[in-house]
């Protein structure tokens, strides 16, 4: 196996998590790079909507934005902004929320908004765009970030977005429909929700990847699963795939 | 009823100081020139309203024609942060700016509201968020039939909308065609409309995903070729993405910002091609 870095070992990780024939609402950055690898390997009939009103989107390179003509031209249907999150999103017709974050809690409660206080912020973010009612609308939500103390915080600075509120049952009493986060993939390795607690639990390491190290990148207790597995190293053919599609 | 105006004339015309503007675009057919025309007839105290506050905005906030900004994504997309938007949030500078902060879906909610002459919008959303603490204009409203709670956010109605659009026919009726965002929304929603328009045709094609705006509905039109760089118009020109990567060092500190600013403000033909 050739070198690769962890970011690309995470972006095939996202990529992974995608199956095939879902219909997945999917943010610019990270989480397209990683749906659009996902559609050039194992899930080709995976139908990307993206914000700006493109549905089922087949870019032959990657999108420079939400908006760009890559996205529209060939799409399935190109349909309005108020469309797609009234008749689309919120009326529960998405599979899969696939979303970045700045900050994420052991809930995987998700900031995008504000570093500091809101009005006299340290670091000012862009704030919501879809992903409040992505994270509350989907039928589940992937979110990848890079591991770090900086990102992986006790407690948010701002609740962007709901993945698990406060722990079990929050979403239920919150009135959200979607089942909420299913798996947090990082460039350490992959977090899941416990079934019970909700609350975030390290369940895989990428190779060369320690538990230790995966503990001092998060800024609170980190739970561990008893048995923390490893995840497949990428192949050839993921890294040659993803490589064609950053250079185009 | 539209009316064939020069840009200049057009912003002289409708868009005044106080007002609440909003020039939108999502992503494609932003409308720069139209901006860069309110930043050189330097226009004072405008409540700027847009989804996606992208470059155009950046250069507005930095030239000090906004109080207050009422949007739901800031940022420089594919690029990173807006700096001058950063600068007014963080230090006040060049003028304190006012925030309204919403999420996409409550921004489309109030345009589509405001396009139906409806107080409200209704959605689910914003529930849990911090959002709710922080922005008055997000409320509830009970479902008389269901009994349900829902999220109520108020209409946007500004005093001004401006798009950009691919074509205008001889009526002064307006096409655009491709990703139309809240275009139509926004025409419908304010009292007053500008379309800037790549150029005038004799009668319109049929296109996929074309909205047509009746004449009636838009107080001028403006034919400026290129007038949405460094977005872009589908069918006639590409987003340029390396200025739009460009502006990230121009804008990042205040000297350079006010370089570029001088340089507009000295070019009248600004709007296609350099860093304008």
């Amino acid at each position: 196996m050739n070198g690769y870095s962890s970011d690309e070992m995470m972006t095939i990780a996202a990529a992974r998590a995608l199956e095939d024939r879902t219909v997945c609402f999917v943010g610019i950055g990270l989480p397209s790079t990683a749906a659009n690898l996902a559609r050039r390997m194992h899930a080709p009939d995976a139908v990307l909507i993206y914000e700006s009103g493109c549905i089922g989107s087949k870019p032959t390179r990657l999108p420079a934005s939400i908006g760009d003509g890559v996205l529209s031209d060939g799409a399935d249907a190109v349909v309005s902004v108020p469309e797609i999150f009234a008749y689309w999103l919120q009326a529960g017709r998405i599979d899969v929320g696939f979303l970045g974050a700045a900050q994420l809690d052991r809930f995987a409660n998700i900031n995008t908004t504000v570093i500091g206080d809101y009005e006299h912020p340290t670091v000012r973010l862009p704030g919501a765009g879809g992903a409040p009612e992505i994270a509350a609308n989907c039928g589940e939500v992937i979110i990848t970030l890079r591991h770090s103390r900086r990102a992986f915080v006790e407690k948010l600075d701002f609740v962007t977005s709901v993945g698990h509120g406060h722990g079990a049952g929050h979403r239920e009493a919150l009135g959200l429909r979607g089942r909420g986060p299913s798996i947090v993939i990082t460039d350490l390795g992959e977090l899941r929700p416990d079934p019970v607690t909700k609350e975030l639990t390290l369940v895989s390491v990428h190779p060369g990847v320690t538990v230790d190290q995966v503990r001092e990148a998060t800024g609170w207790t980190l739970k561990v699963a008893t048995d923390v597995a490893t995840s497949a190293a990428p192949t050839e053919r993921e890294l040659q795939q993803l490589r064609t599609l950053e250079a185009a | 009823m539209s009316e064939l105006l020069a840009l200049g004339d057009a912003v002289a015309r409708h868009v005044r100081d106080g007002d609440i503007v909003a020039l939108e675009g999502f992503t494609h057919l932003i409308p720069f020139a139209a901006g860069h025309e309110i930043i050189r007839q330097e226009r004072r105290d405008l409540t700027l309203v847009r989804m996606t506050p992208d470059v155009i905005y950046d250069q507005m906030i930095g030239a000090g024609c906004a109080r207050k900004l009422i949007f739901s994504w800031g940022g420089n997309p594919g690029v990173g942060s807006l700096h001058r938007m950063r600068d007014a949030m963080e230090n006040q500078w060049p003028r304190p700016l006012e925030l309204e902060e919403h999420s996409h879906a409550g921004m489309a909610a109030r345009w589509q509201a405001g396009a139906s002459g409806l107080p409200f919008g209704v959605l689910r959303g914003y529930v849990g968020t911090s959002l709710v603490d922080h922005t008055k204009t997000i409320s509830t409203v009970t479902c008389p039939f269901t009994g349900e709670e829902l999220t109520a956010v108020p209409a946007l109605r500004p005093d001004v909308g401006i798009i950009h659009a691919q074509q205008a026919d001889r009526r002064g009726n307006v096409m655009l065609w491709g990703i139309t965002g809240v275009q139509k929304e926004c025409v419908l929603a304010s009292r007053r409309a500008i379309v800037t328009v790549e150029e005038v045709v004799e009668s319109f094609e049929p296109r996929v995903n074309g909205v047509v705006l009746p004449a009636w509905v838009v107080d001028a039109v403006c034919v400026v070729p290129g007038g949405a760089h460094p977005s872009y118009a589908s069918g006639y020109t590409e987003r340029d993405n390396e200025h739009y990567a460009a502006w990230d060092a121009v804008s990042r500190d205040r000297e350079t910002f006010g370089d570029w600013l001088t340089a507009l403000r000295a070019d009248v033909a600004v709007g296609k091609g350099g860093l304008t």
